[in-house]
């Protein structure tokens, strides 16, 4: 199925090759370099391109290009996909996934990627086994390592691979048993120009930081689980169990994992818990054009909203903003014609504002489009779609667990048209 | 070595071991040498004795293997590690040879010796890793050697192992093709494996080698359906792709007479999946005055039924894979599950938004109807990528009609100013799209269209034109003003396309504009030799027009550009020239042709059809790369047509040879069936352990491998195997000395010279080849006595050594002994063996479960004449019995526990449940003391434990029975399970129809208790019984499956009774099942305890309904 793999930075340069069949020579990457050409971002780059002997599929995170060859048919998103679980794993081991990253630790990231395929077909991609095959690299073991001259590689063979429950390893042990829950949601909006809401849907996900000794079977119940329209699960949860009682059953992974990643259907209405007032406008005549915008709290069930930041991509013929914010920094690269305004907190008292002049390219005239505004912001404490966990337990395990659950409610895909 | 002095500069740079001196020379000979003596340095690190040294060297050989550099020259230093103990160091070995094996072919051949002992490895792990890695190794020479260990792997007892013999499937037949035959033999066996770890890599290589082998499909078609959710994720997607074109060639259409009902029954069938019964009946009835009636073959309602809860799944390629399966597959009424999924799926990466979208495309254009409530999902954001508004216009553009088309519209009239021209130049084709497609608007649109060509963008104007060319051509009569506005922008526009556009138009249309169009005509002329060739093109086609249909005003001019054409630089329109002029300018050397040349030129031309380029691509299957690309890549497998005659559904039939071995099957089937998500008690079966066994003739020599047969032994037997046990495992012990011996002694040899043992492999045997023969044939003798590969006869005669004979003997006298004592043992204990009257698995065979239910009755008559000897508490009637896991081998470290509930009064004390515990020691050492500690019951349970079991031999099964006081509660029973070195927290749960005895009453009797128990303590439910459970004896084997109750006799005919008292406080618990009319029932429970009764309710109506 796949045949190489090249990771290629953003100067296109390839810093990294794996082949799991016959090498396949990195002249291959030429036709990813003239696609990458005719695209001006990188992110309109295809993600599958034919080329006379081989089929490149690509993904492009944290400013990398890892670039899948093929050589026959297969599912294009089952690549794509794979890809994807490479750049998690990577960010699992390391923490952050960069050029700089995969380079200082080459070795372990080739021992991961010859673990994760065998001849081209994932063999194991499942975090916890990974880790019992190859150990991730912590300052401590580095140090270790270097004086004793141990490995990273474990010495024991995983027993992950055979078992029935893979997502989880044998043998854990903690002195605090805890497990914490974090209900996130995001709210996708696109928000018109009179100030109504064109679409709004609400999507979130359950990720879960689970330390708990031994074999715990954990079931969560919701207070309203009819909420929750469309559902997908980490392979853990029981499916019949939700089916027929709406309850979440399973033995969790050890650690960090997503459990749950739900939508709330888009017939119930969806609270938008902030407003912008905005009032930009471009004149033919002068070359002056006027910006005002002004954020305020909507539906936020007494909570705060927090983390607020505006990004707006100015037209191309704006030449330079003036502005004044009443609160927070801003700031406007004439390069790109982004304006980002880091607001913090929303004091509904005192709604904070920004304004100013913008400044046209003399001779041009008024551009068509008004920009978009693209909002983030944070709520804590608050799951805007009212989903609410009603309880955990524990089976199979004696200890009684530390458990927490926290909501966010964060803007998602934020837009509101001007 | 032609590319080695370019990476040799490189390296000079980057890599610190760069001697300058050398890097900068400029001969070739030089950065040769160079390379030569940088490598010495490593090659140094490599000979040496340390570790840390090797591991060292190693991580700059990977290091520049990673980044693309050659290390080639370094072969021979490294492979002679391949047996280094450092298992860090070993791997990066592995990882070298298998990137160079290939360029040296004759080097890598000093490693395969010592992958050839790891495959004899007693860890199934290192075992697997001597195949990946051994496999992996591209050298054509070690194809037969390959084979061999892909042959042995695929009946080995691990199924880890079987499951890289799977992965080697394709590499070696990538390497030798030749070997198809004999690795579709081997693909063939491991198909029929039973354990998910296998079933998604075996699939693989089947559809790597022979995807045209359906026919090797057949058998296993039920147990991969089956299986399906339990594998692990990207095996599911490579078995969804290949049942669905199974299932294409083996299903009839669903669809095919289906566009009658549909109308009648789209939103039953819509909400109704799940009660396909019912539907399909009703379908059926309703269809059955017009034509014959289509009923979806069982089959094929199996995979769809086991792939719509993978839908849920969080890999994207398992959603589109069940996505594609559903649309392929299903009936049109029920393929809208999927939409919801394919939706969710946009929120992922913009890569998978990609895929995921051309797919949405290929499908709103078949069903529009899946995605039209998901519309607003599709709403274009201006952070997407150009791509993806793209394609999202696409979708949004299918899925126009008449009722949301305004809403779209509006959305278009904002996308029209985005900033992204490109996204602004598709918006506008989508516009045009929608008006052809959608009459009521065409007027709306083209107004819109015609107020962008004042747009200040060219492109956009360029764009606008272009489609309004198209648009107009429907209806011209009606809008000569919009020609008459187009013909004046030929003074600005500039974009060729645009141009051309206008003047074909006005040219098509110049009756409607007699004035203007000459006018057009004259300033053309005057710019011809600054056009671009396809505007020329058109002035010429224009002028022809209006030489034929204006020729007063416009002979001249027409001639003019003729002329100007003839000396154009561009062939096509100098031909185009000649041409035109021939035709359409009268001369007497003039053909026939002349007089046509008005029908030529101004006939009606039909207009334009203005569709999506993902119109057809659904003939390749969806979800597919060839879909993606809309070409055929290279080793695509055509999504074959529906047959038109269902080909014989009974292939498909698993037969079973004999009736024990059917039962064993069915047993694991279950086992397999429902490993970690089938039952919410958490009952996850050892799916691998199930079948760990070779299934071979052999089986039956071996008394203590499996965990099924062996423990039915009298204890007559017990006690003869245990001393047998004894004996071999002393002789075990020895033999494991010896082994050890013969191995240091070879590994010794190796350090003196691997090329030795090359020679060895390779050559005549030697003396020391035949000693190991000799070592190996007798422990193959052992094993065949254990049981677990070979027979005891191949043994014997293979055999010299006299403890060899020795054995062979004894597993013979073993073997005479077994077949009576298996016989005494079926008698002897019921209850085990019972459970192999299970009926199978809901769906697959039918006709068994009608064998197995009578038999069930059978069975029960003949308990019912047992009541005379406990004349209150019966013995139990009938009913299977549930095996529940205790402890699971992986987390029991070897040790495998599990539990059911023996329904029979537990001797020492009447208030207890008797629990039947057993336990298997899979482990390779004697588990001792083995003991339940620490009981830590809730109030007021008790627990008896069971006699400390001394000796449990390896691979030895014993069982147990301990009491447990439940005090009528579910509430687990906790406690410590201890062997002399481990202890496992476990927990027995009972099902609540196991914390009751039946009793026996009469009919009176039953109506006076029940008289007792009325009100508060009575519980009724309503139920609807499926239709295979409307026969009395599945109505009771299904209630006494589920609860230990007794039957009551009863007169009505229509009514079920049954009485039990519950274990600890003897509470009566009366049932009633009254069958009414049709399908529908009543069950009445009648106790003092409400919660028993309203579980039990629970309970016995899913029995009942499942």
């Amino acid at each position: 199925m796949i045949h190489s793999l090249f990771l290629i930075n953003a100067s296109g340069d390839i810093f990294l090759e794996k082949h799991w069949k016959s090498v396949v020579s990195r002249s291959v990457c030429d036709y990813f370099f003239e696609a990458q050409e005719r695209a001006s971002e990188a992110e309109n780059v295809p993600p599958v391109i034919p080329t006379p002997h081989h089929y490149l599929l690509s993904v492009y995170r944290h400013k990398i290009f890892f670039v899948a060859v093929i050589q026959s048919e297969v599912p294009p998103l089952f690549v794509i996909e794979f890809l994807h679980r490479v750049v998690d794993t990577f960010q699992d081991y390391f923490g952050v996934c960069s050029e700089v990253i995969i380079k200082d630790n080459v070795v372990v990231v080739y021992e991961v990627l010859e673990e994760m395929l065998d001849n081209g077909f994932p063999l194991a991609t499942e975090s916890n086994i990974l880790k019992e095959l190859i150990k991730p690299p912590t300052i401590l073991r580095t140090v270790v390592n270097t004086i004793t001259g141990s490995t990273n590689v474990g010495d024991q063979l995983p027993t992950g691979q055979l078992s029935v429950v893979p997502w989880r390893r044998t043998g854990v042990k903690y002195t605090n048993n805890e497990a914490y829950f974090d209900v996130i949601e995001e709210i996708d909006a696109i928000i018109d120009k009179s100030g109504s809401t064109i679409t709004a849907e609400i999507q979130g996900v359950i990720d879960a930081c689970v330390k708990l000794t031994g074999m715990p079977d954990l079931t969560l119940s919701f207070m309203n689980p009819r909420l929750l329209d469309d559902v997908s699960f980490h392979p853990c949860v029981r499916f019949k169990r939700w089916e027929s009682e709406r309850i979440l059953s399973f033995i969790p992974p050890d650690g960090n994992f997503r459990l749950l990643s739900y939508h709330v259907s888009a017939q119930n209405l969806v609270a938008i818990p902030v407003y912008v007032k905005h009032n930009i406008s471009f004149r033919d005549s002068s070359s002056l054009g006027r910006f005002e915008i002004t954020v305020g709290p909507k539906q936020t069930m007494g909570k705060t909203v927090e983390g607020v930041m505006v990004t707006s991509q100015m037209p191309k013929s704006v030449l330079n903003m003036t502005l004044t914010p009443s609160q927070g920094t801003h700031a406007f690269d004439p390069v790109t014609k982004l304006l980002s305004w880091d607001v913090g907190k929303i004091n509904p008292q005192k709604l904070p504002s920004l304004k100013g002049t913008v400044s046209l390219q003399a001779g041009t005239s008024k551009p068509d489009e008004n920009p978009t505004i693209n909002l983030q912001f944070k709520i804590q404490q608050l799951a805007i779609s009212g989903l609410k966990v009603n309880r955990l337990d524990m089976y199979g395990e004696k200890y009684k667990p530390f458990k927490g659950i926290k909501y966010m409610t964060k803007a998602g895909k934020f837009q509101v048209r001007t | 070595m032609a590319a080695s002095p370019a990476y040799g500069e490189e390296k000079g740079g980057s890599s610190s071991l760069g001697e300058p001196e050398y890097g900068h020379d400029p001969a070739s000979g030089g950065i040769f040498s160079s390379d030569y003596k940088r490598h010495d340095d490593l090659k140094e690190m490599l000979d040496s004795n340390k570790d840390s040294l090797k591991l060292e060297a190693m991580k700059r050989i990977v290091a520049m293997i990673a980044r693309g550099k050659n290390a080639s020259d370094l072969f021979p230093a490294v492979v002679k590690n391949v047996a280094c103990k450092n298992i860090e160091v070993k791997k990066l070995v592995y990882v070298y040879l298998v990137r160079y094996a290939e360029e040296q072919q004759d080097l890598a051949l000093l490693s395969i010796s010592t992958f050839q002992r790891g495959l004899k490895d007693p860890n199934q792990l290192i075992r697997a890793s001597a195949l990946r890695v051994l496999s992996s190794i591209r050298v054509p020479i070690i194809v037969p050697i390959m084979m061999l260990a892909i042959k042995e792997a695929a009946s080995d007892m691990s199924p880890y192992v079987r499951k890289t013999a799977a992965h080697a499937i394709p590499k070696l037949y990538s390497l030798d093709s030749d070997q198809k035959d004999q690795l579709i033999e081997v693909i063939e066996k491991l198909l029929a494996d039973k354990t998910t770890l296998v079933a998604g890599s075996v699939v693989m290589a089947f559809e790597e080698v022979c995807p045209e082998r359906i026919d090797l499909i057949h058998k296993n078609y039920r147990k991969l359906c089956n299986l399906l959710i339990d594998v692990e994720e990207w095996g599911q997607v490579v078995i969804i792709n290949m049942l669905t074109r199974y299932a294409r060639t083996q299903f009839l259409s669903p669809n095919q007479n289906q566009e009658s009902l549909l109308e009648e029954n789209t939103e039953k069938a819509f909400y109704g999946s799940e009660e396909e019964d019912t539907k399909d009946a009703k379908a059926e009835a309703a269809s059955m005055a017009k034509r014959k009636p289509y009923v979806m073959d069982p089959d094929h309602r199996l995979l769809l039924r086991n792939t719509k809860p993978l839908l849920q799944s969080r890999n994207a390629a398992v959603v589109m894979a069940v996505a594609q399966l559903y649309f392929h597959l299903a009936p049109k009424a029920e393929v809208g599950v999927i939409a919801k999924a394919l939706v969710r799926l946009l929120r992922s990466h913009s890569e998978v938004q990609y895929v995921v979208l051309q797919n949405v495309a290929t499908m709103s254009i078949k069903r529009r109807g899946m995605f039209e409530p998901y519309l607003k999902s599709f709403y274009i954001r201006s952070t997407d990528p150009t791509q993806i508004k793209i394609l999202k216009l696409e979708v949004l553009t299918n899925l126009a009609n008449e009722t949301n088309i305004s809403t779209i519209l509006r959305e278009f009239q904002t996308y029209i100013r985005s900033m992204d021209k490109d996204f602004v130049a598709a918006t506008i084709q989508a516009i045009g799209r929608c008006a052809t497609n959608i009459g009521k608007v065409r007027d709306t649109c083209l107004n819109g269209l015609v107020q962008l060509l004042s747009n200040r963008d060219e492109l956009v104007v360029a764009e606008s034109v272009v489609v309004i060319k198209k648009l107009l051509q429907m209806q011209p009569a009606q809008h000569s003003e919009i020609i008459k506005h187009m013909a004046k922008l030929t003074d600005n526009i500039q974009v060729p396309m645009a141009r051309a556009s206008i003047l074909w138009l006005i040219g098509e249309y110049c009756e409607h504009v007699p004035k203007i169009a000459p006018d057009v005509l004259r300033k053309m002329a005057k710019s011809f030799t600054n056009e671009e060739d396809i505007v020329k093109l058109q002035v010429i086609n224009l002028a022809a027009k209006l030489y034929l249909t204006n020729s007063k005003q416009s002979k001249l001019l027409t001639q003019y550009v003729l002329n100007l054409a003839k000396y154009d630089q561009n062939y096509d329109i100098r031909d185009r020239a000649r041409f035109i002029r021939q035709l359409i300018v009268p001369t007497e050397k003039s053909g026939a042709l002349n007089k046509y040349a008005k029908k030529l030129f101004l006939a009606q031309k039909p207009a334009p059809i203005l569709e999506s380029s993902f119109k057809d691509r659904d003939h390749f299957q969806l979800g597919s790369l060839s879909h993606l690309l809309n070409a055929k890549a290279v080793g695509y497998q055509e999504l074959p047509d529906w047959p038109d005659e269902a080909p014989d559904p009974s292939v498909r039939n698993v037969e079973v040879p004999e009736w024990t071995k059917c039962t064993s099957r069915e047993k694991r089937k279950e086992k397999v069936e429902k490993p970690f998500y089938s039952d919410s008690e958490g009952e996850s079966g050892p799916t691998e352990s199930a079948d760990s066994e070779p299934e071979s003739g052999s089986e039956e020599n071996g008394s203590s491998s499996s965990s099924g047969s062996s423990s039915s032994g009298t204890e007559e037997e017990d006690e003869e195997e245990e001393e047998e046990d004894s004996g071999e495992q002393s002789e075990d012990k020895e033999e494991e000395e010896e082994e050890e011996e013969e191995e240091k002694r070879p590994k010794r040899k190796d350090k003196e010279g691997s090329h030795k043992a090359v020679l060895r492999t390779a050559g005549s045997p030697s003396e020391e080849e035949e000693e190991e023969g000799a070592k190996k044939s007798k422990k193959k003798a052992l094993q065949g006595r254990k049981g677990r590969a070979e027979t005891s006869s191949e043994a014997s005669t293979s055999e010299s050594s006299s403890s060899g004979s020795d054995s062979g003997s004894e597993a013979e006298a073993k073997q005479r002994k077994a077949p009576p004592s298996s016989k005494a043992s079926s008698k002897e204990i019921s209850l085990l063996d019972l459970d192999d009257f299970t009926p199978p698995p809901p769906q697959p065979i039918p006709s068994s479960s009608i064998i197995s239910t009578s038999l069930v009755t059978d069975l029960e008559g003949l308990t019912l004449t047992d009541t005379s000897l406990t004349p209150t508490l019966l013995s139990p009637a009938f009913s299977a019995v549930k095996t529940y896991e205790l402890l699971h081998r992986m987390a029991g470290e070897g040790l495998a526990v599990e539990y059911c509930f023996s329904r029979r009064p537990f001797p020492s004390d009447p208030h207890m449940v008797a629990v039947q515990i057993q336990i298997s020691n899979n482990t390779d050492t004697e588990v001792k003391n083995l003991r339940v500690n620490e009981p830590k019951p809730l109030s007021g349970m008790r627990i008896q434990e069971f006699p400390e079991i001394e000796h449990l031999a390896p691979g030895d099964t014993a069982t147990v029975v301990m009491g447990i006081d439940f005090c009528d509660s579910t509430q687990a029973a906790n406690f410590q399970l201890c062997t002399h070195t481990r202890q496992f927290y476990v927990s027995i749960q009972p099902p609540v129809g196991e914390l009751m005895a039946p009793v026996f009453m009469s009919e009176n009797e039953f109506k006076k208790e029940q008289g007792k128990l009325m009100g508060m303590s009575e519980i009724t439910e309503k139920l609807t019984l499926p239709e295979k459970c409307r026969s009395d004896h599945t109505i009771v084997q299904q209630v006494t499956s589920a609860a230990n109750v007794g039957r009551v006799p009863c007169g009505a005919s229509n009514e079920y009774r049954f009485a039990a008292k519950t274990v600890t406080s003897g509470s009566l618990v009366l049932i009633t099942l009254e069958r009414r009319e049709g399908s529908s029932a009543q069950l009445t429970i009648n106790s003092e305890k409400m919660v028993i009764g309203t579980m039990l309710v629970k309970d016995i109506i899913q029995a009942l309904t499942q």
